[in-house]
């Protein structure tokens, strides 16, 4: 059944109907129409609004881990908006918070979620904490960049954590790539220096840095990674040309953190949100892409090779509602039974 | 560090109560909006934080605030009991069984330093406990986590248990046991592949692997970032497997940890141990205790003057304190007294352990370059013999040298041996004042003037 037809069953009858189809059609041309109509839905479904209703809504964007913050921004925005619009109409009420929630994300900026190709030789650098699955995206980038015909070779930069050039070096091999290493325990910094110059000399089309996992409040690993960045930028001028930071989906708070700190080191071009199959939303990127402007470029969802897709601010913020929603509705429906 | 900004927030709050006469509802309103944003920032669960700022409000208003004498006190008070509870009061040693071996498992989701933590484990168990650990590569699934669990093994000079990854994990732990039986090995340590709480298949197999021998404990690993999921998480685990305590990681960063708090309280089993860093010894117990004092910012001294015994030689701290007194203190003494509080851990970390440290103006996001540590060491090796012991003879053509040598530039070497004066100054001062409260104290003073 379309959105329209649902609107109109459900206020048949009603003598205002006709006239608020009318608007609400207006409202809706001004955005974008698949995803505010779903978030329509769910919210024409669940509930009328009024003040529980954005308590709801606050609660179920905190446990997001959005961030106290950012939710609370949106909500006084929300009811600004429909107090100054001064609707009393349900539906239009909704019109108006479907354009808000939309803009949570996207603040009014066109979308940039693909990778920065230039022609010739593209760097990536990817940067992060420990244990937020960066050698495994790098597997998965690979194999999508080889997919779309590009030659692509890896290099293993993390000489630190046991096991970690060897974890690399077997995505190498089952993706088909080339993985340029040294032993554990030698310069990472010298090790981009090796792979840049032997990409280069090779001609491939993308190299894509490994590098250890740091908490960002390590002066001195912050500072290697400086210098990693540094030393690739000596070598071709305008590299890399992504640095991606890998952010684990079940992070809180700190994720703003990691963000800023690692902007501030290595100028974080784009967030790759990993582990997003699990149960937790990574609801933290909203505020790192209002707070400091990085947008989501990947989302990983799974160990397997081609688990890795674009991101879709639509489909994750969407993903943010519903299914909080439908959470809260089933407990809700819990403690009718009883 | 762990929950600074919590303690943070919370001490903007108390402090504005403290000073009161009389503290009302409102005020109590006031500062449970306070709390509540805090622990929600510092990623305790919404639900447990409701949890929380509900029973504090009660005994906040209740009588006996009232009518104490000094009401703010007794809030401040109230909020560290309860916090303090959440946590699980009391230390809680590991189990071992009567019948060998005993078996470990570790458990939890990808990344959350399973592989890590079990070599940190096992190094702990047979430095404190004595005991002779086997460590069980089992994760078959994550691309050379068996090569990892090996290279730990080989670091730490511990044996361990690989089948390759063409075998069951569940098979691979059951030989790993005979194998420790038949071996004498008394502790077997299981390393898990990462794994979601929601994953059926393999929860299934830990299920599998927990049949085998009723496993001693079972350690949840989690990441001590994790936000609002740590309750779905460490529930379904819990009720899948029946975990019996829990190891917070990555303690060393800057998170806040509530993820602490909201485990506690979702699964009522204990968090046992905390991961501070990347090496093979960075594993501490926790202590409930001492974590609720650190997020009210009444500092840890517990834990640093704990640090400060272990790595701090007595005699030599005697000798210093002679050396204080009678004004020979030297460069040479310096040098030693740098290097003994280098040994007790990162500099940010131990000041951060202080009471109040926060506080000092300049000092509450005081990153300490450990580098500027090593310049002040430079510059002292660049010295002469004899200008360690008499500073004063160090003319300018001699700081030129000694600049030069040291790689540093004149200032630096200023600045130093200011300080140094300084520092021989105030140590005089203040063992004259020791002497007379007869009070004992340790070797480590200027630490402040270091970080100017």
């Amino acid at each position: 059944m379309s959105f329209f037809k649902k609107l109109k069953d459900k206020f048949a009858g009603n003598a205002e109907a006709e006239e608020s189809t009318e608007k609400y059609k207006e409202g809706l041309a001004k955005t974008r129409i698949g995803f505010t109509s779903k978030i329509n839905d769910l919210v024409a479904k669940y509930r009328k609004v009024d003040e529980d209703f954005f308590e709801e809504l606050e609660e179920i964007l905190l446990q997001a881990d959005v961030g106290f913050e950012t939710v609370i921004e949106l909500m006084d925005d929300l009811r600004f908006e429909v107090q100054r619009k001064n609707v009393k109409d349900t539906s239009n009420v909704q019109s108006v918070i479907s354009e808000k929630l939309v803009e949570i994300y996207e603040a009014g900026e066109a979308e940039i979620n693909e990778i920065n190709f230039v022609e010739g030789l593209t760097v990536i650098l990817m940067v992060g904490v420990n244990g937020v699955g960066k050698t495994t995206t790098i597997g998965k980038l690979a194999h999508r960049f080889k997919n779309e015909g590009k030659t692509v070779m890896l290099a293993a930069g993390d000489t630190f954590r046991a096991g970690a050039i060897e974890q690399l070096d077997v995505w190498g091999k089952r993706v088909g790539v080339d993985v340029i290493k040294q032993s554990e325990g030698s310069d990472p910094a010298a090790v981009m220096y090796d792979a840049v110059r032997s990409a280069k000399s090779r001609g491939v089309d993308v190299l894509i840095c490994d590098t250890a996992g740091r908490l960002q409040n390590k002066v001195n690993l912050m500072n290697e990674l400086q210098k990693v960045h540094r030393v690739i930028s000596r070598e071709i001028p305008g590299a890399p040309h992504e640095v991606l930071l890998a952010l684990d989906a079940t992070t809180g708070q700190n994720a703003m953190l990691q963000a800023q700190t690692f902007k501030e080191v290595t100028d974080v071009t784009g967030i790759v949100l990993t582990k997003l199959d699990g149960t937790a939303k990574g609801g933290i990127v909203l505020a790192i892409r209002n707070k400091l402007k990085i947008p989501v470029k990947f989302v990983g969802l799974g160990e397997k090779m081609d688990d890795l897709q674009p991101f879709d601010a639509q489909k994750y913020v969407y993903g943010l509602f519903a299914e909080g929603l439908d959470k809260e509705q089933q407990e809700e429906d819990e403690k009718a039974d009883k | 560090m762990a929950f600074e900004g919590l303690s943070e927030r919370l001490q903007g709050t108390m402090t504005k109560i403290k000073g009161k006469g009389k503290v009302n509802e409102a005020d109590v309103k006031e500062m449970m909006r306070e709390v509540r944003f805090a622990l929600i920032e510092a990623d305790v669960n919404l639900k447990v934080v409701k949890e929380f700022v509900k029973k504090i409000s009660e005994r906040a208003i209740g009588q006996d605030v009232m009518d104490s004498l000094t009401p703010g006190q007794q809030v401040v008070k109230i909020v560290k009991d309860e916090l303090t509870e959440l946590m699980g009061g009391e230390e809680r040693k590991i189990e071992f069984s009567t019948k060998q071996p005993t078996v470990i498992m570790m458990v939890g989701l990808q990344g959350a330093g399973k592989t890590t933590t079990s070599g940190k484990l096992a190094n702990l168990l047979r430095r404190k406990h004595n005991r002779k650990p086997l460590l069980v590569a089992a994760d078959v699934y994550r691309p050379a986590a068996i090569q990892q669990l090996e290279t730990i093994g080989k670091q730490l000079s511990l044996p361990v248990f690989s089948k390759g990854t063409d075998m069951s994990p569940v098979e691979i732990a059951r030989q790993a046991i005979e194998h420790a039986k038949a071996e004498h090995l008394d502790t077997v340590i299981i390393d898990t592949a990462g794994r979601l709480h929601v994953d059926e298949a393999l929860m299934q197999e830990l299920k599998d692997i927990r049949a085998l021998k009723e496993p001693d404990e079972i350690f949840l690993v989690v990441d001590s970032m994790t936000g609002q999921d740590a309750v779905n998480v460490a529930q379904n685990f819990d009720e899948a497997i029946g975990i019996t305590g829990v190891v917070l990681t990555k303690l060393d960063g800057d998170t806040r940890g509530g993820a602490a708090l909201s485990i506690r309280s979702v699964t009522q089993k204990p968090i046992k141990f905390v991961g501070m860093g990347e090496k093979m010894d960075a594993l501490e117990a926790f202590h409930p205790e001492r974590m609720a004092s650190r997020i009210l910012g009444m500092g840890d001294m517990l834990s640093l003057i704990e640090k400060a015994q272990s790595s701090v030689d007595e005699v030599k701290a005697k000798e210093l304190e002679e050396k204080f007194r009678t004004s020979t203190f030297t460069f040479d003494d310096f040098l030693e007294q740098m290097s003994q509080v280098k040994q007790m851990g990162p500099l940010d970390e131990i000041l951060k352990m202080l009471p109040g440290a926060n506080k000092i103006k300049g000092l509450e996001n005081a990153k300490v370059d450990e580098s500027q540590m090593d310049r002040v060491e430079a510059i002292i090796y660049s010295m002469t013999k004899k200008e360690k012991t008499t500073p004063e003879i160090i003319n300018a053509s001699r700081k030129k040298r000694i600049a030069k040598g040291s790689g540093t530039n004149i200032q630096d070497v200023n600045r130093l041996l200011k300080q140094f004066e300084d520092m021989k100054k105030m140590m005089k001062q203040m063992s004259g004042m020791n002497t007379k409260k007869g009070r004992k104290k340790m070797g480590m003073p200027g630490l402040d003037s270091l970080f100017k």
